[in-house]
């Protein structure tokens, strides 16, 4: 199987990761509930983790970065933590529904919220951040990089907006993190989402959030914490304060070594082979007779993922054929983006889409560019 | 049991601000190590830096330098 579906999750992991997670299994007991070997083991593999993503993501507290299960429940902490009944908030019609769909139900609740536009290529206009701002808008979510198509966002503008505005920043990297530099400070980002199982190349049931100072989210759960715990209520302290019950030490463990192999491995390194294979695969079907290729491919930086249509053939039966006859694993269908798929105009027919990881050959993408061809070629 | 001696104690708010309290004593190489929490300061539950009573000075001096998140300084008998 030639495995081009990174963007759900990257698949292999580094060398190490697995065996860190059996390693733990082995040999953790539970993490801030005893100060004896095993408990203080998994205590410090999850707290040097925390040292590991404050430091990839320019968080200055490493008590600050809180683990989650993904980046999921990462955005539904800080959406339903911070914003109010009367607040607004601008989002984008590039997000996903770990975006959305918090969204909508605060919407529900009584927040305002709009979203930037995206045209029929999945662009937007940055202006439009300044054309929705009201006095009552207290946030700015959004994803770094669209999942469809893999086009970039402007951190730096949009971190430079919020900050002019006093409004918080709340980033999606699901898409980006572990490839792409991101600075909380530098590019103004109040709450980082990260996931650990895609670009970061953890296990799946790992994520977590970095807060800068002074961010207040209120605890969406409560419960056991290995301390404080005559209080009634949730310590109020991070990481504490969203960590209720006992952490996925083994799958922290698993990031761990995850996030070993990219500090030595660079992101930059990642991000230059994973970018030459998409390219290199993007240039290969763009000009097949019936293919479209969405999303801006004249952007210097942009995610490893390249997403296509041939003629009017349904999404979903493409990806069917490229796995049974060609091995080869992509996603199809809405890829959890409606309204991206609205802008783009491909709500009946989906899309399909190639991502690549570092592990990635040049040659499954000369494969994988040889079927387009060969099905692009059938379906006229 | 072991004969009880005077030991300078650190409590924190949160097991990360304990990891962060160990990290700190092992890179400055200031003795001490964690325990749980005795009932004698809090009857919670958590982990707590205990360190030899002539040691107060050097933690003391590591808690602001690493502006480490502390509840409670105690010199007790452990």
């Amino acid at each position: 199987m030639i495995y081009l579906d990174n963007a759900a999750t990257t698949h292999p992991k580094p060398p190490g990761v697995a065996a860190a997670v059996a390693a733990a299994m082995d040999g953790f007991g539970n993490c801030g509930r005893g100060a004896y070997q095993d408990a203080l083991s998994a205590a410090r593999v999850v707290y040097e983790t925390r040292e590991q993503a404050a430091e990839l993501f320019g968080c200055s507290r490493p008590d600050h970065v809180v683990f989650t299960a993904n980046i999921t429940e990462s955005l539904n902490i800080a959406l339903f933590g911070l914003l109010n009944p009367g607040d607004h908030v601008i989002s984008t019609d590039l997000e996903h529904n770990s975006v959305l769909r918090p969204l909508y139900r605060l919407q529900k609740a009584g927040t305002a919220v709009d979203f930037v536009p995206a045209d029929s290529n999945g662009q937007i206009d940055y202006e439009d951040f300044t054309r929705l701002l009201r006095p009552q808008t207290r946030a700015v979510v959004c994803t770094h990089a669209s999942n469809v198509t893999g086009d970039l966002t402007d951190l730096d503008k949009i971190g430079s907006f919020c900050r002019s505005h006093g409004l918080l920043f709340i980033l999606d990297t699901a898409q980006t993190a572990g490839v792409f530099p991101i600075d909380m400070e530098r590019q103004q980002i109040d709450v980082v989402c990260f996931t650990g199982h895609k670009g970061l190349m953890g296990p799946q049931g790992t994520g977590g959030i970095c807060l800068r100072e002074h961010v207040e989210i209120r605890p969406w759960k409560t419960g056991g914490t290995g301390v404080q715990s005559f209080l009634e209520d949730q310590p109020m302290e991070y990481p504490t304060r969203l960590e209720a019950g006992t952490l996925n030490s083994h799958g922290i463990a698993g990031l761990h070594a995850a996030l070993a192999f990219l500090k030595e491995t660079g992101l930059e390194t990642i991000h230059r082979r994973e970018d030459a294979m998409a390219r290199r695969f993007y240039e290969a079907v763009r000009k097949l007779p019936g293919v479209r290729v969405y999303g801006n491919f004249t952007a210097q930086e942009r995610a490893a993922v390249v997403s296509l249509n041939i003629a009017d053939l349904d999404a979903a039966d493409v990806s069917d054929e490229l796995g049974e006859r060609f091995q080869i694993a992509t996603r199809p269908g809405a890829h959890c983006a409606p309204r991206m798929h609205r802008a783009l105009g491909t709500e009946r027919q989906g899309i399909v889409r190639f991502s690549w990881s570092y592990f990635n050959s040049e040659e499954e993408t000369d494969l994988a560019a040889e079927a387009v061809r060969i099905l692009a070629a059938e379906a006229r | 049991m072991r004969e009880k001696t005077e030991k300078f104690v650190v409590t924190f708010r949160t097991t990360a601000g304990a990891i962060a309290m160990e990290r700190a004593c092992h890179a400055a190489d200031v003795p001490g190590r964690l325990i749980p929490v005795p009932r004698s300061i809090t009857a919670g539950c958590g982990m707590c830096w205990a360190a030899p009573p002539e040691a107060r000075a050097e933690v003391e001096e590591l808690i602001v330098h690493e502006r480490l998140d502390v509840d409670g300084l105690y010199a007790i008998l452990l």
